[in-house]
């Protein structure tokens, strides 16, 4: 009864040298792109990561899968500790620990037919011609392709089909966990919707853990079941995904939530926005105490001076010391005195 | 009395040389936008949305052929010669784009391309006056520090800052008209957020009327009066904003709708359409949105449908009227 999480992530950060000159002459400074990341997914659950351009998401996702070294922190897949392993020992930890990049053009190879990039990851793995053939038109079924796509070439497929390639040949060596990098942000709304059908389809039939990263909040509530919100470098916020969307207790992602244009007219007059005032800060000169402070309705001299950190041993827990619901209707104004007049 | 609308377009075709012959882009469509009014024109990658404005505004490239009418004001603008077009666009026409890192000129300032467009259009205005009103400019759109920002370079803009400079910059001749294609897209949700009001003010003060092109449903919600919703080069259907979101007779609007996303309920599965829009040299004959239609019937591969009246809205679909009578279709099937 105590298996442990698929994968876990424990104070994870990752620190870029930035600035130095050709000489050295000038040292360089670093650049805290992931600061103290943890969080864990359980098998068959997904774990969706949101946030801003910049705010370390993908850095996160890369360094999980150690295409990046993480500067401390430890990863743990299925109980054993990977953050060390050396190249060598990392190959057969890669058949657990796979990858689907967000622009399927880039990542699949333009020279290999479907069927030679589906096959690469499985020879790796060792498995005769004969099982290769079954696997590969089993793999084409699971992402509900027509079995003929194994002979083409990446361009002759739809932006669509490309991607369930790509989502095929990471899930080809039966991994884990498959980290999911914007996989659907390059993709029209009307195919999107296709992926996201399938991706949730796939993990219900193989109980794979996801590691969703998406900037769409709405595409993240969509697929995940734990999330994680993060700004500047820092999960501010997480806990079950209609926790954190319905009650949302942080006020970036209170924000973040209320700036979601609604496909919904009446319910986006109504609705009352928190714009966010300013740019994000320099992550190069974070804010001291709260990196949110500059840009929060709330903040108080004790956020300068003292960096909140995550509520501990809670389901839902959040980095702020003055967390609490806001007073606008975010998402459902059927429910809530709607406010005329008050917006912005 | 009726007034001459802001805009109107009439049976605006755009073509492109092919290596069989031409090829449409945009096949024929029809739009009319009042003074001060917002048109949201929704459609997916290869709808012909962008294409359309850009014929309106001659800016296509020379090779392409464009047909059809587009008045401004009264004003014919297609055929109209490049002399006269080049007085109304950035004066009384102004376009925001997608990309504002590509729009800006990497080596000049923010400032002094704000200066030419107000110089450009009024030979009286000395420089310091430009400069002065490009200030005024700037801090309209709420860019702190507009003497300094002025002096910048695009490259020292963020992302947001820059599409408030490139929005300054289309206001600068107060248009009345202002073509927005994709103005937000390349931007985070809290800066979209931020740029949408700014928008959306400086329209209803100024009293600009606004073309908006988007891929994104949730923008134009918010922000049109009427949408037009393209696919295969084709309006497929137009009406108010809340007529297309809750009486929508399209299945691809319909479609559309069921297949985003939505942050009040998760746990609905998504309703995806099928296949991919088609490819622009390789129409399907009759509706282009029939291959992937869930209503199909034979007769759909036969005709193309014109847009009429069914139930609320303007649609082009043969079975329309069907759709009009099921009446609410907030609910997906």
């Amino acid at each position: 009864m105590n298996t442990p999480p698929a994968l876990e992530v424990r104070n994870l950060s990752k620190d870029y040298p930035v600035g130095s000159n050709l000489l050295g002459t000038r040292p360089a400074r670093m650049l805290r792109a992931v600061s103290d990341v943890s969080f864990s997914v359980a098998q068959g659950k997904t774990f969706g990561l949101v946030g801003e351009s910049g705010c370390g998401k993908s850095t996160l996702g890369r360094c999980i899968l150690r295409l990046l070294e993480p500067t401390s922190g430890t990863i743990v897949l299925a109980g054993r500790d990977i953050t060390h392993l050396d190249a060598r020992a990392m190959r057969p930890v890669r058949r657990d620990l796979q990858i689907v990049f967000q622009d399927p053009m880039s990542s699949l190879h333009p020279g290999m037919t479907v069927r030679r990039i589906l096959s690469e990851g499985m020879r790796l793995n060792g498995l005769d011609a004969q099982a290769e053939a079954v696997r590969i038109a089993e793999l084409i079924t699971l992402v509900q392709l027509p079995q003929d796509v194994a002979a083409r070439y990446p361009h002759e497929l739809s932006g669509g089909q490309r991607q369930r390639i790509g989502i095929a040949r990471a899930i080809s060596v039966d991994p884990r966990v498959v980290v999911l990098d914007e996989p659907v942000s390059a993709l029209d709304v009307s195919i999107q919707a296709g992926v996201l059908n399938l991706l949730r389809d796939l993990q219900a039939r193989l109980g794979i853990a996801f590691v969703f990263i998406a900037h769409d909040l709405s595409v993240v509530r969509y697929v995940s079941h734990r999330i994680g919100v993060m700004y500047l470098g820092q999960i501010i916020e997480t806990g079950p995904a209609d926790a954190v969307f319905s009650a949302p207790q942080h006020p970036y992602t209170q924000a973040l939530l209320s700036a979601i244009p609604l496909a919904d007219p009446r319910a986006e007059r109504a609705r009352r926005r928190v714009v966010l005032e300013g740019d994000l800060p320099s992550p190069l000169d974070p804010p001291s105490g709260c990196r949110f402070r500059t840009r929060c309705n709330r903040a108080q001299p004790r956020c300068a001076v003292d960096p909140p950190v995550l509520t501990p041993n809670t389901d839902h827990s959040v980095a702020c010391h003055y967390p609490g619901p806001d007073h606008a209707p975010y998402l459902d104004p059927q429910n809530h005195p709607i406010q005329h007049g008050v917006d912005v | 009395m009726s007034t001459v609308p802001l805009l109107e377009i009439s049976n605006l075709r755009a073509a492109f040389p092919g290596p069989n012959g031409p090829v449409e882009a945009v096949r024929g469509i029809d739009l009319t936008l009042d003074e001060g009014a917002v048109l949201g024109i929704v459609g997916e990658s290869g709808s012909g949305k962008s294409v359309a404005m850009m014929a309106v505004l001659q800016l296509l490239p020379a090779a392409a052929t464009v047909t059809g009418s587009a008045r401004f004001k009264g004003r014919e603008l297609v055929g109209m010669p490049r002399g006269q077009i080049r007085q109304i666009l950035g004066r009384e026409i102004g376009c925001i784009f997608q990309d504002p890192l590509s729009a800006f000129n990497p080596v000049l300032t923010i400032g002094a391309q704000i200066v030419e467009a107000l110089r450009l259009h009024d030979r009286h205005i000395s420089r310091r006056a430009a400069l002065a009103r490009t200030h005024d400019l700037l801090a309209s759109v709420s860019i702190p520090q507009p003497h300094l920002r002025a002096a910048q370079y695009p490259h020292e803009f963020s992302g947001g800052m820059r599409q408030r400079a490139m929005i300054a910059m289309a206001l600068a001749n107060s248009p009345s008209l202002l073509i927005a294609d994709e103005p937000t897209t390349a931007l985070d949700v809290t800066v979209q957020a931020q740029v949408l009001d700014l928008l959306r003010r400086r329209a209803q003060e100024d009293g600009i009327g606004m073309v908006l092109i988007t891929h994104d449903l949730g923008v134009v919600a918010g922000m049109a009066r009427n949408i037009a919703v393209m696919y295969g080069g084709r309006v497929v259907e137009t009406g108010s904003a809340e007529q297309i979101f809750y009486d929508t007779c399209h299945p691809y609007t319909r479609g559309l709708i069921a297949a985003m996303p939505r942050m009040d309920q998760s746990d609905a599965p998504l309703v995806s359409i099928d296949g991919t829009p088609p490819s622009i040299f390789a129409r399907p004959p009759g509706c282009s949105f029939a291959p992937r239609c869930h209503m199909a019937e034979p007769a759909c591969s036969l005709t193309d449908p014109a847009l009429v009246q069914a139930g609320s809205t303007l649609s082009a679909c043969l079975r329309a009227h069907e759709l009009a009578a099921e009446g609410n279709t907030r609910v997906a099937e």
